[in-house]
């Protein structure tokens, strides 16, 4: 190999240093927490109660499971039929348009502590709330729904302006056009952004714990209090009685994360194949 | 003998915010005839074929004065936009079948305008697709995506989704430009034989192809129409020079 | 009016009715920001008042449980400040050197095991980032540099390796985003391939780049409970050089202690750090926006 010059050398070698250590990194919390928890992985981690001498996750996992649900049936349809009107039916550059996307940019740049603030003390103390899956979800899903806009308009501006014309030269109204033609082509891209979402809401905990709360049983109406993974693990950890399910409870997260990823990139491939 | 006009546009001046795109269109469209739109690129052809099935209002900070009639009736006045669409039919420059099988495309149309009956659609999609000259390549694989039919099986697919809605014109967008030659044969063959329905307009690229096809031609250059008339007369004696100069090949 | 009919008017209307439907869904992002601030600076606001803004913004003492109690947040606010900028010093070069090297010299191979990986580590819980600090950063701080491992110092490469992953990402496609003509134009000229990348490449994506360290460090300064699980959250005024020693962040104050605050002005005074916390967010936001449209990234 020709040798190279010193300024040459010096960066070379800084760009494999960096990328040593981003891969380091990535070994590190990956290979420990996988490392350390699966083997502390068992059935008594998933009983149906969560106790003081044995703190199941199980109550957790659900109440993750309905706030996703919850979240996801408020932000969903809202994020959708947002990034249809800007994309579809709003003049380009108008100022409804502008305030919007201003709006949803400042959303997804709120830190999650203040959605937590925000949510005590709109939804658990101004509405009356108190801390519930109600709270929990409507702040999880504020906090969601500038991912799902983005993810739909990004997928709407991909679809080829070809299909709309052929549906209009047809006679077709606007809403036929979006509704049959344009959504289903878009579909990947939306689900894509869909799942990014629900990590974001698996890998939660400031937002939660002030809106949910964080007692470790499965809510039991809407104006119930509970937990999620995450805030269960946060609790583990702050805990420190129960280091083995607390290595258990982080590698159980991280795996729901790398499958939610997984599923994610394979359906984004999807798209681009298509 | 005189034809009917089914198109007569009167002084239209169509601007693209601040750039006017045609200036003074006058002309009559007979119907069941061919007519050509020729021209170089950027000469309002397209925008023309475009605003006769109003197709431009799509496009924002698109203005148009003057009146188009169809069939003696404004387009621009108390008409419902999608059934102007649907009686003026468009086929577009690229083949852009919907992504979904081969029958569902045809059936779209019909499916728009509120057939329901199977056995309705059954019908509609065969006589379509056989009038398209393509129903003997499909007609084993209507379920498959439409995508994965070739180029020129994609555009006569989309003159089938056209012509599911029973228009009365055809407006035709560089249709062979995206095609191979035998594709192209294949469809201007088609489009003559389609002349005895249907009223067609065609903007192409191709002088061979609009000598070929057309009954009439229209020569534009930027924005105006230049000269219109026969297409025998047009491409053997052109009055207007920059017309012959097109036509010729010494253009520019 | 009979159901009959009331679906006959909706079905007749149905584009007008939904096009409304669809422009009101759209102003709902904007009800939630219009929320989001009533409901902090209509809170927050009057305690800072209260407390007298001066006082509260370079007040050292943190005390909500003395009589009177006092709200000083300067503690904090210089805290997010030390583990912030700890998190760049440890975060932000090797996050663009990494994103050069996805960008320039990763071999493709390569690349479709690194691409996820990093993608992967954007995604990852920050409890999960707390946890792994508690219980690996906190032992190797507290054994190689001394203190008891709760400090300035952990915060800060917790937060640096948190903040990895959105500046190479951003910055990786910024770099991609340089036309080749330029690269192609050093490199004819006779330039090396890492001399054209570093010093024709890279400024050329500067202002992206720039742009990705400013989103890195709205998320450390926003982050919450990774900080929380390791920086030991004393509130307490800290000079540079004890960066051994532990720090409490603006948003680790308001985790601590929202959930049993005091009567009287304790709870508003917490909602007035988050009012701090936000307008802070807001301003790097707006920088981040800046550079966005300069570089279209």
């Amino acid at each position: 190999m020709k040798r190279k010059k010193p300024f040459d050398f010096i960066f070379f070698l800084l760009t494999w240093l960096s990328i040593g250590v981003t891969v380091a990194v990535f070994t590190l919390v990956v290979g420990y927490v996988l490392i350390n928890g699966v083997p502390y992985i068992s059935p008594s981690l998933f009983a149906l109660e969560s106790t003081a001498l044995n703190p199941s996750l199980f109550p957790a996992l659900m109440g993750t499971l309905m706030i996703v649900g919850l979240s996801l049936i408020l932000a969903v349809p809202l994020g959708i039929f947002s990034a249809i009107y800007l994309v579809e039916y709003a003049r380009r550059g108008s100022r409804f348009v502008k305030i919007v996307r201003l709006t949803t940019e400042t959303l997804a740049g709120i830190p999650s502590i203040v959605y937590g603030l925000f949510g005590f003390i709109f939804f658990g103390v101004f509405l009356g709330w108190g801390l519930s899956l109600m709270s929990g979800a409507f702040t999880v899903s504020i906090m969601i729904l500038p991912l799902i806009m983005r993810a739909t308009e990004e997928s709407l501006r991909a679809v080829p302006d070809t299909y709309r014309e052929g549906s209009f030269g047809l006679g077709a109204g606007r809403l036929r056009t979006v509704v049959r033609i344009v959504l289903p082509a878009a579909t990947p891209g939306i689900l894509a952004g869909i799942i990014l979402a629900i990590g974001r809401i698996i890998g939660e905990t400031a937002a939660i714990i002030f809106t949910l709360g964080n007692v470790a049983r499965m809510p039991n109406n809407l104006f119930d209090s509970g937990r999620t993974l995450s805030a269960h693990m946060y609790t583990l950890a702050n805990e420190g009685t129960h280091p083995g399910e607390a290595h258990a409870t982080a590698a159980v997260l991280l795996l729901v994360v790398i499958l939610i990823n997984a599923l994610s990139s394979w359906i984004a491939r999807f798209v681009k194949a298509s | 003998m005189e034809k009917v006009s089914k198109f007569s546009l009167k002084d239209v001046n169509l601007w693209y915010s601040d750039f006017q795109a045609l200036k003074n269109i006058n002309m009559e469209i007979p119907a069941n005839f061919i007519t050509a739109f020729i021209g170089p690129s950027g000469c309002g052809k397209s925008t023309l074929i475009k605003s006769l099935n109003r197709m431009n209002d799509l496009i924002e900070g698109c203005r148009i004065t003057g009146d188009i009639l169809l069939d003696n009736e404004s387009i621009h006045g108390n008409i419902d936009v999608n059934m102007l669409r649907k009686r003026v039919g468009m086929v577009f420059q690229k083949p852009n079948p919907f992504p979904m099988s081969v029958f569902d495309n045809v059936a779209y149309g019909p499916r728009t305008h509120g057939i329901k009956s199977k056995f309705r659609l059954n019908e509609i999609v065969e006589k379509s697709l056989c009038d398209a000259a393509i129903w003997d390549e499909v007609k084993d694989r209507l379920k498959k995506s439409a995508l994965s039919l070739s180029g020129g099986q994609q555009q006569r697919l989309c003159i089938a989704r056209a012509l599911s809605v029973q228009p009365d014109v055809l407006l035709m967008d560089e249709p062979t430009s995206a095609l191979d030659p035998i594709s192209t044969a294949k469809i201007e063959e088609l489009v003559i034989k389609l002349k005895d329905s249907y009223t067609i307009v065609i903007v192409t690229h191709n002088m061979q192809q609009a000598t070929r096809i057309s009954d009439r031609t229209g020569f534009f250059l930027l924005g105006e129409l230049v000269e219109y008339g026969k297409t025998e007369r047009i491409f053997s004696v052109p009055k207007d020079k920059r017309c012959e100069d097109y036509i010729t090949g010494r253009f520019g | 009016m009979g159901i009959r009919s009331l679906i006959s008017l909706i079905r007749r209307n149905k584009e007008r009715i939904a096009k409304h439907l669809f422009a009101l869904s759209a102003s709902a992002a904007i009800a939630a920001v219009g929320l989001i601030c009533v409901f902090l600076f209509m809170q927050g606001l009057p305690a800072m008042w209260d407390i007298g803004i001066f006082n509260f913004l370079t007040g050292t003492d943190w005390q909500p449980d003395w009589t009177p109690p006092r709200f000083g947040i300067l503690p904090m606010i210089v805290g997010s400040l030390y583990v912030t900028a700890g998190a760049i010093l440890f975060g932000v070069p090797t996050g663009i050197f990494a994103a050069v090297f996805m960008a320039k010299f990763c071999p493709a191979p390569l690349y479709k095991i690194l691409k996820p990986a990093i993608n992967l580590l954007a995604g990852i819980p920050s409890v999960v980032y707390g946890y792994f600090g508690m219980v690996v950063l906190v032992p190797f701080v507290r054994e190689n540099f001394g203190g008891n491992g709760n400090s300035i110092l952990t915060a800060s490469i917790l937060l640096g390796m948190m903040i990895l992953p959105t500046i190479i990402t951003i910055s990786e496609s910024a770099i991609r985003a340089v036309p080749g003509e330029i690269y192609d134009g050093a490199v004819a000229l006779g330039a090396s391939h890492e001399h054209a990348t570093f010093r024709v490449i890279l400024p050329a994506a500067k202002s992206g780049v720039m742009a990705s360290v400013i989103l890195g460090i709205g998320r450390a300064v926003g982050e919450t409970m990774a900080v929380r699980m390791v920086a030991g959250n004393q509130a307490v005024l800290r000079m540079p050089h004890e960066f051994i020693r532990g720090v409490r962040t603006l948003t680790a104050n308001i985790v601590l202690e929202l959930g049993y605050a005091y009567p009287g002005d304790h709870r508003p005074a917490l909602i007035a750090t988050g009012v701090v916390l936000f307008v802070f967010v807001m301003l790097i936001n707006t920088l981040f926006a800046i550079l966005k449209k300069k570089e279209g990234v």
